[in-house]
């Protein structure tokens, strides 16, 4: 679909889009000169919604302070024999029906969840099993919010070598949270659900141009999920980290591609905190709405949150063909990154 | 001006309250400030102070009082 007055625009996107000629890197971040694009999103929600209003009742707080302290009205919960990997199994079935891809097509699955409830196997086998995929490569990544973000940019580099890759994210928070009072912080966060994106080399939806990633462990014991549960966080911490790694990222991917900040047709975040949202946008320069949120509605999904965001931004976004897209996470690790991404 | 009323202005005009807490007090523990006006606060001290402070710095218990600002402050000048 396009708009009036697209046409311009898109001319200038080209521009710019031709102006990114791939510079060959030894790290994992940055250009490359193997050209890998999503082709196509996926997503999966629990029915059973719980309101903060629901949750205010049981934590000793106001529904109003919650959405003030984190813009969350709704998230959903997995029903009790729902797990990560008939979440992950519904979400990639989605993505695969809606890129018109068979399952028989899909050479490598990375599957990112930090909320399983078992140390090994992780998901990422039970899912390939369930959808049919034969006796190929499935790779768990247990990097929690920021893990979708790695896959996608493990899916970018490898799509060339392994065929098509799909990248599936898939959280139970629901089952890492402690519905007291004195855990409020981090139990009106987060909700389940997972999302899903298939990456093939060539041309596709959006054609990967860069990505740049970092990790950084003296902060690990800020934000981590124990054992024996629930999640542990230093909000301080983690906000004053993610206010400026985050915008660091993508000022990095966008700098070396020349792309202005205001020029990004859409970034589409890890939905943690619409407040650090909104502060990323102010920090990088960007108008508000063009960072796609959903978090009103499904709370923190730490992993799976980037590509549920995607694949809702997906039904209803006019893509102008060159306009940049630019994805972003940051969490437990801490883990973070930025990928640039154009549209084809 | 000192430095303690340098510190004392930026964290009145990011908080857009007046009345500060004691000097050994906590900002947040008291709700003078949020979580989200700590990156605001040392973007406001980097500027006024003429200081980069790393990440690695970004403890928020060394920021947690005006005196342990004033502190980090003057050792990083």
């Amino acid at each position: 679909m396009r708009r009036v007055g697209s046409r311009r625009r898109g001319a200038r996107f080209q521009r710019a889009a031709s102006a990114l000629l791939p510079t060959p890197r030894c790290s994992g971040n940055g250009v490359d000169l193997l050209v890998a694009s999503i082709a196509g999103f996926g997503s999966y929600l629990p029915a059973r919604v719980v309101t903060s209003a629901d949750l205010a009742a049981q934590l000793d707080c106001t529904p109003e302070w919650i959405l003030e302290v984190s813009g969350i009205e709704e998230r959903r919960y997995a029903a009790p024999d729902e797990d990560v990997v008939a979440m992950g199994v519904a979400a990639a079935r989605n993505c695969l029906d809606r890129a018109q891809c068979p399952a028989a097509d899909i050479r490598l699955l990375i599957v990112s969840s930090a909320s399983s409830p078992q140390r090994f196997p992780g998901p990422a086998a039970a899912i390939a099993a369930q959808l049919g995929l034969g006796e190929i490569p499935a790779i768990d990544i247990p990097v929690a919010s920021a893990g979708s973000l790695f896959g996608l940019a493990l899916a970018s580099h490898l799509a060339a070598s392994s065929g098509p890759v799909l990248v599936v994210a898939t959280e139970k928070m629901s089952g890492a949270i402690s519905l007291q009072p004195d855990q409020r912080n981090t139990a009106i966060l987060f909700g389940d659900g997972a999302g899903a994106c298939l990456v093939r080399e060539g041309a596709g939806l959006l054609r990967i141009a860069d990505r740049e990633l970092g990790s950084d462990g003296t902060f690990a014991p800020d934000l981590r999920l124990p054992l024996a549960g629930p999640v542990e966080m230093n909000g301080r911490s983690v906000i004053m980290q993610a206010t400026r790694k985050m915008p660091r990222a993508i000022l990095a991917v966008l700098e070396r591609s020349g792309v202005p900040p205001g020029d990004v047709q859409a970034f589409l975040m890890h939905q943690a905190n619409q407040n650090l949202m909104d502060r990323v946008a102010k920090s990088v320069g960007a108008p508000a709405d063009r960072f796609y949120s959903n978090i009103r509605r499904y709370g923190n999904t730490s992993s799976a949150s980037m590509l549920i965001a995607a694949a809702e931004w997906w039904s209803g976004a006019a893509l102008h063909p060159g306009a940049p897209v630019c994805f972003a996470a940051f969490g437990a690790g801490f883990h973070w990154g930025a990928i640039l991404a154009i549209t084809e | 001006m000192n430095n303690q009323d340098r510190i004392a202005q930026i964290l009145k005009a990011v908080s857009e309250n007046p009345e500060l807490p004691g000097a050994d007090e906590s900002l947040f523990d008291g709700g003078y400030l949020d979580s989200f006006a700590l990156p605001e606060v040392v973007g406001a001290l980097e500027k006024e102070f003429g200081i980069k402070i790393p990440d690695s710095d970004l403890n928020p218990r060394k920021l947690e009082t005006i005196n342990k600002i004033e502190q980090y402050v003057d050792s990083h000048k």
